[in-house]
């Protein structure tokens, strides 16, 4: 029995060092994120320059809807997520689809719904999709703090340009398209210490810490991550948090598109609850992904509902 | 012959399931486990599991079990090195680890303060735990720790209720690179681009949040 621990405990520690050798070749701590070093980006304002007065406050509120969207914006939320999630730093980090990046490129004309939208009918899709909620209304205090929020983040950024470091950066496709079974093991390797082996998050009492990846209380179907493309670029630019840019390109694409293989909660644009018209309309010409197609025998996009 | 033989495997197999041969997880930690050397936890952890913050010595009390065994290991291992506890690790066979681990964390721990991530941050400490500091790949320790700082599973442990002295210097272990126990540098990365004015400030604000 003790020979038997003892060799588990070897074995253990072997595996440990072996791990430890394969991180090793990544970029010095000054720099984890080489990537994200390359060119300097918008500066938004620091927090202590808000000023204390009505303006201050809603920016604030803004703030902390975006940090902690369920306990703020609970009746718009219908999963497991916070705004910040996606957009890291408190929507302020370049590469990670920062809010100062966003603001001053709307209105805009969106492919998704086939018109020009306001920057409120942006925000209102994070939550349709993103948030797999419910829109909050246009004139709703939501909507102008979140509005407030992201102006006073894109103070003194330019109106109308893209500016570097906005929205997840586009990073080419693997040389051979991407591969479930190598993502699978990248997520097993880097990503379920904090998400969990089945992509259902980790919580701290009864609140998510960290995001569920899929599932239940994960983004829907219709949320622009879904698509591999997007997701690829977030995860290569921000993942494993802190250590963004550690991660090939490849890399980046096949656990991404693991992450997309799964089922989550159905697009609410579904059409009279076909998957394969749904898949036509809205996902057909959506970037890469893996909505009504048959992974590993089994036609994912129906929802987890 | 063959039938010593299953009797001697019927003897390992009961030993290894059976709770009656079980290490008394409430006299190692009050008087010491069987080898000598796995001196009583409650020396240099308190009667209590809430440690000694004077000394550096931590809170067990109300840690995940799961993380406590993997202290243990580490401790064995070296990835996570400490001259007092090693030795200590060493001496505890793997019954005691796993005994003692499931009884601290049933032990209660103290209250701490809510505080989430929307609350203002003030001094560098709070900014540091409630902001990150991303210019230098530097995550809100929140993000992983939880709000509060009150632990996420078994892999990110609780940083309040823990004192500023046991804060710090496991801070400065990583920085040192004489704890190592984190997967893939997460933690350690982290602790190397912190200043030594960040480092006091951010183990005062997580110590400051279960006074």
């Amino acid at each position: 029995m003790k020979s038997i621990i003892a060799a588990l405990i070897t074995f253990n520690i072997i595996s440990m060092a072996c791990a430890t050798e394969t991180v090793e070749p990544t970029a010095p701590p000054n720099s984890p994120n080489p990537a994200q070093n390359k060119a300097p980006t918008f500066l938004p304002p620091s927090e202590e320059t808000l000023p204390d007065n009505a303006y201050g406050r809603l920016v604030q509120q803004g703030r902390a809807i975006f940090v902690d969207t369920k306990a703020n914006a609970s009746e718009f939320v219908g999963n497991g997520l916070n705004c910040t999630n996606c957009h890291l730093e408190q929507g302020r980090k370049a590469d990670s689809a920062p809010l100062w990046g966003a603001y001053t490129m709307y209105p805009a004309y969106r492919k998704k719904n086939d018109k020009v939208n306001t920057y409120a009918e942006r925000l209102q899709g994070c939550f349709q999709f993103s948030m797999n909620g419910k829109p909050p209304p246009a004139d709703s205090q939501v909507i102008a703090a979140l509005t407030a929020y992201s102006y006073w983040l894109a103070t003194g950024a330019p109106t109308g340009q893209e500016l570097p470091g906005r929205s997840y950066p586009e990073i080419p496709e693997p040389a051979g398209g991407f591969d479930l079974a190598k993502g699978k093991a990248i997520y097993a390797k880097q990503c379920s210490v904090c998400h969990g082996a089945e992509g259902e998050g980790q919580k701290a009492g009864s609140d998510y810490v960290f995001p569920p990846l899929w599932g239940k209380d994960s983004f829907n179907w219709g949320a622009g991550m879904h698509r591999i493309n997007t997701a690829a670029g977030f995860i290569k630019s921000n993942m494993p948090l802190g250590k963004g840019g550690t991660l090939s390109s490849d890399e980046a694409w096949h656990v991404a598109a693991f992450m997309d293989s799964h089922e989550r909660p159905k697009d609410p644009r579904m059409i009279a609850g076909s998957v394969e018209q749904t898949r036509l309309k809205f996902h057909a010409n959506d970037g890469v992904n893996l909505y009504g197609q048959n992974v590993n025998g089994v036609v994912v996009g129906q929802g987890t509902e | 012959m063959e039938i010593s033989r299953w009797a001697l495997v019927c003897i390992l197999s009961s030993a290894s399931t059976t709770p009656a041969f079980a290490a008394d997880a409430q006299k190692i930690f009050s008087q010491g486990g069987a080898n000598p050397g796995a001196i009583a936890c409650s020396t240099c952890h308190g009667a209590d599991g809430l440690g000694m913050p004077s000394a550096g010595f931590p809170r067990l009390a109300g840690l995940p079990a799961d993380y406590l065994t993997k202290q243990i290991s580490d401790f064995r291992s070296g990835t996570r090195g400490n001259p007092i506890m090693q030795p200590v690790a060493q001496a505890l066979s793997e019954d005691e680890s796993k005994a003692l681990a499931v009884m601290l964390a049933k032990m209660p721990s103290p209250a701490v303060k809510p505080v989430n991530r929307a609350h203002a941050a003030k001094g560098p400490g709070e900014i540091l735990a409630l902001r990150g500091a991303w210019d230098r790949n530097i995550p809100e320790c929140v993000a992983c720790h939880g709000p509060s700082g009150i632990g996420v599973g078994a892999t990110f442990p609780p940083l309040s209720g823990q004192s500023a002295q046991y804060l710090k210097s496991q801070l400065n272990a990583w920085r040192q690179q004489t704890r190592k126990n984190d997967q893939d540098d997460l933690m350690g990365h982290i602790a190397r681009s912190l200043t030594d004015t960040e480092v006091e400030a951010v183990s005062q604000y997580f110590a400051d949040l279960s006074k």
